[in-house]
């Protein structure tokens, strides 16, 4: 069993709603971390891992090839929303199992990706578009809480404006919570600006082992804590519909392992996928107590606070899928490092990353230290 | 006998394991618990409504049936959570499975 796991190096591709082919977004992320850090030798990457919910085939052997890398291991992960974070998970063990040194993870996805409609969950009947489990999830979060639609509005209000400081995120404007509510009526429960929407985008992070880290990097951002948690495949499968149950028992996992408190977390990436979801998962990884996520969010709006989501979440910097959970673990490598610019949280030293699944379905939880 | 093949047809079923009698859902021919094989029980079930919302006048729900069934179903009024439901038609329309109940 080797040392630590960190991230060596990272590189993310602007998220637009460009039309560009799968391979290319994958080829840009990587090939900016490696332009970005011209000391890292490519003959020394191990392994090359992709995550995508693309249809398109041997996606990791082709970037290898396009870096010029001739790695051992390099295949794709799948995880629907989740690809991303269980991509680094999956690079993590390489490395801590000795099996590698250093792991290239890029994730990518285009606009259109078939990861988009929930096709194999049947029992949703024809309410297959997330835009209905979103909507159940908010109705029985509202109910359970008196959360009001101008409550969760706050949430895209704040997240937009986030998305203002970060270069690389598909939204380019800022909406009030008056903007929110007066959005195109998706259904009763949902408008268009409390959704996050599919993308074209690509994020690499290079992962090493602790004797492998330095030659590579004088800033290490350390992975000290995985939870990964599926509940179950199909919607039907929750226990709770207000309330994320993979994602606490991710975030307990992880916190265990970092041997972290909840406290301890300075800066929070989490899955919003549509706004309820962002004071669930605070809620549910335990950094806001049941029913009080809205209210937490609320002050950081009115504060300016970035803490939760600073790169402007799901919502504001969209959501390429399998690229999303790495994009977030970038975003609090640069926290952890003082390289997040004008959305840098003061004196971050512990950041914790949530990715999901179709509904909370599956979750994984990072914790990663400086 | 499939789930999907008396859905097709109209009916709705409870897939349930010859074994151990424990309702299988999502269906399956094998059961999630003791991996014994899957039979389907028939009749005019009870379901609750979990919960719900709507879209341009439509309503739709989470329903749960046998304490363990659970579909996305559509319903002419809005609920109330709890309430009593029975499937009223079912089906499958190119290869997408519809629920309706009341």
């Amino acid at each position: 069993m080797a040392g630590r796991v960190g991230i060596a190096a990272y590189g993310m591709t602007q998220f637009t709603m460009e039309d560009q082919p799968i391979e290319a977004l994958l080829q840009e992320s990587a090939a900016n971390l490696f332009v970005d850090h011209p000391g890292i030798d490519r003959n020394d990457v191990d392994a090359v891992l992709v995550s995508t919910n693309s249809n398109s085939k041997y996606l990791a052997p082709i970037l290898a090839e396009s870096m010029g890398i001739r790695p051992g291991p390099a295949h794709s992960v799948e995880n629907l929303c989740n690809s991303g974070a269980n991509s680094i998970v999956s690079g993590y063990a390489y490395v801590a199992s000795g099996l590698a040194d250093a792991v290239l993870v890029s994730g990518a996805e285009r606009h259109d990706s078939p990861g988009r409609v929930l096709e194999w969950d049947s029992p949703r009947g024809e309410f297959k578009h997330p835009i209905f489990w979103g909507s159940i999830l908010t109705r029985a979060y509202k109910r359970r809480f008196g959360a009001s639609d101008e409550d969760l509005a706050v949430v895209p209000a704040k997240n937009h404006r986030q998305a203002g400081s970060n270069p690389n995120a598909l939204s380019k404007r800022a909406y009030t919570v008056h903007d929110v509510e007066s959005s195109k009526r998706l259904t009763d429960d949902l408008r268009m600006l409390d959704c996050s929407r599919p993308c074209s985008g690509g994020a690499s992070v290079l992962l090493a082992s602790e004797d492998a880290m330095g030659g590579m990097c004088d800033e290490p951002v350390w992975i000290t804590g995985i939870g990964q948690k599926t509940v179950s495949a199909g919607f039907g499968g929750s226990e709770s519909l207000d309330s994320l149950e993979s994602a606490r028992h991710a975030a307990r996992h992880a916190l265990d392992m970092a041997g972290c408190k909840i406290q301890d977390i300075d800066v929070a990436e989490v899955h919003d996928a549509f706004s309820v979801c962002e004071p669930m998962a605070l809620e549910s990884v335990g950094l806001a107590a049941m029913g009080e996520g809205i209210g937490m969010i609320k002050e950081a709006y009115g504060t300016g606070s970035f803490m939760f989501n600073p790169r402007g979440g799901l919502i504001g910097a969209g959501h390429p899928l399998g690229a999303t959970g790495v994009a977030q673990a970038i975003e609090i490598a640069q926290q952890l490092q003082s390289k997040a610019g004008p959305r840098q949280v003061d004196c971050a030293r512990t950041g914790l990353v949530h990715n999901m699944s179709a509904a909370a379905t599956s979750s994984t939880v990072l914790v990663l230290e400086a | 006998m499939r789930f999907i093949t008396e859905l097709a047809r109209g009916r709705f079923c409870i897939p349930e394991c010859a074994a151990c009698r424990r309702v299988v859902w999502p269906a399956s021919d094998i059961c999630s618990m003791c991996l014994g094989k899957v039979s389907l029980r028939s009749g005019d079930f009870d379901g609750r409504v979990l919960e719900c919302s709507g879209q341009g006048g439509r309503h739709f729900c989470l329903v749960e049936f046998e304490g363990a069934v659970r579909v996305m179903a559509e319903i002419p009024e809005e609920p109330k959570i709890g309430q009593a439901v029975r499937m009223r038609k079912c089906g499958v329309s190119e290869g997408v499975w519809m629920f309706y109940v009341s």
